[in-house]
């Protein structure tokens, strides 16, 4: 069934994105709005916007019955929900499909399955994905023929600790026994749970994602990788693909393994299977998978030419893959930035208020996916992210060149944002020479302050 | 710690049941403002009043303009987005009608969401002069229903 209205469950540039794929493919627009986001650029654009309830995330984009009472009410056929927000409620899938509306993602049923991480762990395993080696052990005994296996460094983690708490490094598996009764001791003391289990410790890792497409009847194809290891507190803040100094034939596997997970679930729609890229070792690490479209998503469209967007709906709406992997030409590298209404002085505190005036860079090879024009407010309710500038071109170094040029040239007024703190990242020799760990952001932040 | 919708859920609720129309609630850092029915929070009110909403393109359904230019009505919004009845059920004669006295407790129509039925009260006391809320037709939150002149 071909779709002629979709209703917008989002907000912000991700809200703009959609609308703007839909007025190419001539499907007409419904834009659920809060009460601060009357006035946003996606309500005017819109073909319609509907207050859905205050400014409050939990009581208007986050209440599920409004929103479909909403999208009904309005005569669309389909919801889409962006990222965040409603994206990966298995409640709002299963919703659409009881009332015969068509959600624009995976089956509820999926995004169930990649929503439970140990699930997700059990169906990586089964498509013989390779995941973070280790398990759980009982005894001294069994510890050590396990250690032997994952090899050192290891981690000893207790299974009532989390975010951290209850870990020990092990770098010389003959430290093992001690370290393991040391670990139980505390566990047992800590979280009333003396069971510890082992992971290998990986020193320097990368995060690398690759972006795939589902019919949602098994067949699956790739659109290549992404590489967002520039983060900072587990924000990603710059995207770019191809990932850098990555080995071809990691490469294929690691590809080759995102798309046999997708199979295995008969993925539906735009998702993204993430990896850990273990840089000594050289080998990569199932980590989750993302059952939404994802922030970095036009680093792919750039390189790939492919709209997901547009795909998302064409699946949708039925009609399945439109391309064949074979069709799938990957060319060039394209580089994003994350713009966000935060100040790195002040420890990257949130900077809401209004931009009295903004310029946004043009030029080849630049898009600028963004709600903010002059005038437009950033409520303090929600995301501070208020742009993505990227860059493509030929090959890294030109496509970094040119995000450089186009960050100089943007102009943010009346906010604070993290455009000078980006133009560092692209400067910074580590990032230029490419592929860098997830280690890399504190590094530059921990240089700058010895430098200070 | 971060609010629900459960507990927002709950906090109109209590409200509802309430003998007041407006609240204001501040839980580390989110300010939760909120009014009944016809009732204003104070961020709505007029010398505060922000931008005009845009006004929303094709395809909506042609909705009643206000007709009465009577200066000092007051407007009775819906509490939320949902299809608007008039009636408690298909076939019984409205809540209201234009003329009709109300109090401000006193119910002007039901939004429906998703099969769950949510009163709409007058919040103010006095005589319906026009309904702009169309029976069956879905509402926004906000959306003027009503225009009552206040005793």
């Amino acid at each position: 069934m071909a779709i002629k209205r979709i209703f917008i469950a989002n907000r912000g540039e991700i809200a703009v994105r959609i609308i703007r794929s839909c007025k190419a493919l001539g499907i007409e627009t419904v834009l659920g709005v809060s009460e601060a986001d009357r006035t946003s650029l996606g309500a005017l654009m819109a073909d319609r916007a509907l207050c859905l309830g205050p400014a409050q995330p939990a009581a208007s984009y986050l209440q599920i019955p409004t929103v479909v009472q909403a999208a009904l009410g309005s005569g669309c056929d389909a919801i889409h929900p962006g990222y965040g927000f409603l994206a990966e409620r298995a409640e709002l899938a299963q919703l659409c499909e009881d009332e015969g509306m068509i959600f624009i993602g995976p089956a509820a049923a999926q995004i169930e399955a990649v929503g439970d991480k140990l699930r997700a762990r059990a169906e990586a395993i089964a498509a013989e994905v390779p995941v973070v080696p280790g398990g759980p052990v009982e005894t001294v005994d069994a510890a050590q023929k396990l250690a032997a296996e994952i090899g050192a460094p290891l981690l000893v983690k207790a299974v009532g600790g989390g975010g951290g708490r209850g870990m020990k490094l092990v770098e010389d598996l003959a430290a093992l026994p001690a370290t393991m009764d040391m670990a139980s001791a505390e566990a047992g003391a800590a979280f009333g749970d003396p069971r510890v289990y082992l992971e290998r410790f990986v020193a320097r890792g990368r995060h690398i994602e690759v972006q795939v497409l589902g019919d949602g009847a098994g067949k699956v194809v790739h659109l290549g990788e992404r590489d967002c290891s520039v983060q900072r507190r587990y924000q990603k803040l710059v995207e770019e693909t191809p990932a850098p100094s990555l080995p071809a034939a990691t490469r294929d596997k690691l590809l080759a393994a995102a798309v046999r997970f997708a199979e295995r679930l008969d993925y539906r729609g735009a998702g993204t299977v993430e990896f850990l890229y273990d840089v000594v070792r050289d080998e990569f690490y199932f980590l989750e998978m993302n059952a939404r479209i994802q922030v970095e998503h036009p680093v792919t469209e750039e390189v790939s030419g492919v709209d997901l967007i547009a795909e998302q709906i064409a699946i949708a709406g039925g009609q399945g893959l439109r391309f064949t992997q074979d069709e799938v030409v990957l060319a060039g590298a394209a580089v994003e930035c994350r713009i966000n209404a935060e100040d790195p002085e002040r420890d990257f505190a949130p900077s809401p208020g209004t931009v009295s005036d903004v310029s946004w860079p043009h030029g080849e090879g630049i898009r600028v996916d963004t709600h903010i024009a002059a005038g437009a407010s950033i409520p303090p309710f929600y995301d501070s992210m208020i742009a993505k500038i990227i860059a493509h071109g030929p090959d890294r170094a030109t496509a970094i060149e040119r995000l450089e040029v186009a960050l100089a040239q943007t102009r943010i007024e009346g906010i604070a944002t993290n455009l000078s703190f980006q133009r560092r990242i692209l400067a910074d020799a580590e990032f230029t020479a490419g592929g860098v760990d997830t280690g890399f952001l504190p590094r530059m932040l921990e240089r700058e302050r010895e430098a200070a | 710690m971060s609010l629900t919708a459960k507990d927002v859920e709950e906090i109109l609720r209590l409200l509802e049941e309430s003998q007041f129309d407006r609240l204001n609630l501040e839980i580390n850092g989110i300010k939760i403002e909120l009014a009944r029915d016809g009732a204003r929070p104070k961020s709505e009110r007029p010398a505060k009043a922000a931008k005009p909403a845009p006004a929303p393109a094709a395809p909506p359904p042609a909705k009643k303009q206000r007709q009465s230019a009577e200066e000092g009505l007051v407007e009775v919004k819906s509490p939320l987005l949902g299809v608007f009845y008039r009636a408690p059920k298909p076939g019984e004669p409205p809540f209201v009608e234009v003329g009709s006295k109300v109090a401000e407790d006193s119910v002007i129509g039901i939004v429906e969401v998703m099969k769950l039925m949510n009163s709409a009260r007058a919040g103010v006391a006095g005589e319906v002069v026009e309904i702009l809320g169309e029976n069956g037709e879905l509402v926004e939150h906000g959306e003027v229903l009503m225009l009552v002149r206040p005793e």
